[in-house]
């Protein structure tokens, strides 16, 4: 079943376009993949998804169009993971992921919201830094954070912009295998725009390659990344491994006069 | 007591539900408990310590009462069969002094709680109301007033009237400047910044064209006192205090998530420029009721909610009551301290102040061994 729908979406900073005349469906239990070189969109069209920028066109939301919704309505259904976050004054991370429950609360918190935190923090392993600053953690345990704040929201799809960037590589598959085994287990869908087309294909059931603001191929990720394709979006000759289960990106070098983006 | 903190905390925060009596909370839970009860507990002491340092000051200054005498006679006004006084405390107390100690206390936290939201708001740690051009626009209202007998009220209102109405003008008109670029943090501060300058100008151009004596009320003016408090003036604050909190206190939560950024804020299902825009505004309105009728009073807004901050941590939902009593206990202490220190000569408090906050600040600075900012 169809959780997002998205139609002729555009979107301009000015006079200059950045997103133009998208189409793009992801359905329930699905993980997508945003990728594409720098520029090409990717931020750009996971900010319109949660209306923090207002594009042209439609974004239906299980059959509902985003842009008619209340930020707070939106925020009940999409849970945001920003690349990074500025860190919120002096809070500790269990008042971080609370945060996130703040689309469903008003003033006060009920125990039912003090438990989602707790549970939230001890499924994704981060009790023992439930009272610790969020400004002292490392980039990994942050990206953690934010994903338990997501989470608490209680979303129906995730948006995830760069989980992986700044991370070493056993905090990349750390941080992604949470994102996947949540999105299977909760049922949820997630929209993830993401650099390494390695871990994209190892993770995504479906990839979305942005060129210069539109879709150039849509697909699974053994359909698409292919030796072609990869060199007419990124400028770059790349080898790709199938003998996997799922086909392994080697850049080999980038083509003199080619352009990316 | 910790048992009696967590008592408190729970009708304060938590709503029981069925799905929780069901559940014992978790070992994280009895955490976050304890860290919510460090917090109420924080809280108390400050109600405690402006309880116990109002009886105090009121006992200071040329007639000589007791602590006992005071608290005698400020509950023999409620409850005037279990507690007795006679006229003459009755009349230093009630007369002279309450009066001047409430100001300072209701004057602190409408500064603090003001410094809080705008430090919240802008995610700056040297923003206070004043950032926004405050003081220099009330500055500026007085000295015409002083120097020029012009003003939009007249008789004894006029250098009032005036440091009120030229304050809200310097907020619309931030407003307005920051409105035409995008209502962000930075086009506020810069739009308050110069508004600041152009007030401070023609502040200093007024005092260049007066008499002596004339400068020498508005430089006095500006250094702000509690000398001129009057039980009309603590109820004005007091009322506008109590109008403007409950929405700063409401939007606790956005001011939270404004601190982890604007996108994570409306990604959270904040309207932020709205929040921005209101509690600007309102702590606008709460800063012009303060200094119209103490003068300037900068330090407090800037530090309490740092000193706050430092101690339970940056959540609005405690951060706001609690700076506000923080401001409160600290102006009294420099009100206090500003009376009896020469006396029977007065200093004026906003040099106090910053005697007593700087080096309680840079204590806890140095000693702070968590980020705060």
């Amino acid at each position: 079943m169809v959780k997002i729908s998205i139609k002729d979406l555009t979107f301009s900073y000015k006079s200059n376009k950045i997103l133009d005349d998208l189409n793009i469906s992801v359905d329930d239990s699905e993980i997508v993949s945003l990728v594409g070189p720098n520029g090409s969109g990717k931020t750009t069209l996971i900010k319109c998804i949660d209306r923090i920028l207002k594009p042209r066109g439609s974004i239906l939301l299980e059959g509902r169009e985003v842009q008619e919704m209340k930020q707070q309505e939106i925020a009940r259904q999409i849970g945001y993971v920003p690349q990074s976050s500025a860190t919120p004054l002096a809070t500790t991370v269990f008042d971080t992921v609370l945060m996130g429950r703040r689309p469903h609360i008003g003033w006060r918190v009920s125990d039912f919201d003090l438990d989602k935190v707790s549970d939230t923090l001890e499924r994704l392993n981060l009790q023992d830094l439930a009272m610790r600053d969020f400004g002292q953690l490392s980039g990994g345990q942050k990206q953690k954070v934010l994903i338990a704040r997501a989470l608490v929201q209680e979303p129906t799809v995730l948006l995830l912009d760069e989980p992986t960037s700044n991370l070493d590589m056993k905090h990349q598959l750390d941080v992604l295998e949470t994102i996947s085994s949540m999105v299977k287990e909760k049922g949820i869908s997630a929209i993830m725009a993401i650099h390494d087309l390695n871990l994209a294909a190892r993770f995504s059931d479906k990839l979305v390659m942005l060129k210069k603001g539109v879709v150039y191929a849509a697909g699974s990720p053994i359909d698409l990344l292919s030796e072609k394709n990869i060199s007419d979006v990124y400028g770059v000759e790349a080898l790709v491994m199938r003998s996997l289960d799922k086909p392994c990106i080697v850049p080999l070098r980038s083509i003199n006069g080619a352009t990316a983006g | 007591m910790e048992g009696s903190v967590l008592l408190i905390w729970g009708g304060f925060s938590s709503m029981s539900s069925e799905k929780s009596a069901e559940k014992p909370s978790s070992e994280l839970r009895m955490r976050y408990d304890k860290f919510i009860g460090k917090k109420v507990f924080f809280l108390i002491s400050l109600i405690l310590g402006i309880v116990l340092l109002a009886g105090y000051a009121a006992t200071q200054g040329s007639a000589d009462i007791s602590v006992t005498d005071v608290y005698s006679t400020i509950l023999a006004k409620f409850m005037p069969g279990t507690f007795h006084t006679d006229w003459f405390s009755d009349t230093i107390v009630w007369g002279l002094r309450l009066h001047r100690i409430l100001l300072a206390i209701v004057g602190g936290i409408g500064l603090a709680i003001a410094g809080a939201v705008m430090q919240g708001i802008l995610k700056n740690p040297l923003a206070s109301p004043f950032t926004l051009g405050i003081s220099s626009a009330a500055g500026f209202g007085a000295a015409m007033a002083i120097v020029m007998g012009a003003g939009f009220v007249g008789g004894q209102w006029l250098i009032v009237g005036n440091a009120f109405i030229f304050t809200v003008l310097a907020s619309l008109a931030v407003y307005g400047l920051a409105k035409y670029k995008g209502i962000t943090p930075e086009t506020m501060i810069l739009a308050g910044i110069a508004i600041m300058y152009l007030f401070s100008a023609m502040t200093s151009f007024l005092q260049y064209v007066g008499q002596a004596e004339q400068v020498q009320e508005v430089v006095f003016w500006m250094m702000g006192s509690l000398g001129r408090s009057s039980w009309d003036k603590v109820a004005i604050v007091t009322a506008v205090i109590a109008l403007c909190f409950p929405y700063l206190l409401l939007k606790s939560w956005d001011i939270n998530a404004m601190g982890a950024g604007d996108e994570t804020a409306k990604s959270l299902g904040v309207n932020v420029e709205r929040t921005r825009v209101i509690s600007m505004m309102l702590v606008s309105f709460i800063t012009a009721a303060v200094i119209c009728f103490t003068g300037t009073i900068g330090f407090i807004g800037l530090v309490s909610p740092h000193i706050t901050r430092m101690v339970i941590g940056g959540d609005h939902r405690f951060l706001l009551p609690a700076s506000g009593l923080a401001g409160g206990l600290l102006l009294l202490a420099a009100d206090t301290v500003a009376r009896t220190l020469l006396a029977p000569v007065i200093l004026p408090v906003g040099i106090m102040t910053a005697f007593l906050g700087v080096p309680f600040f840079v204590y806890l600075f140095l000693r702070r061994k968590k980020e705060f900012w």
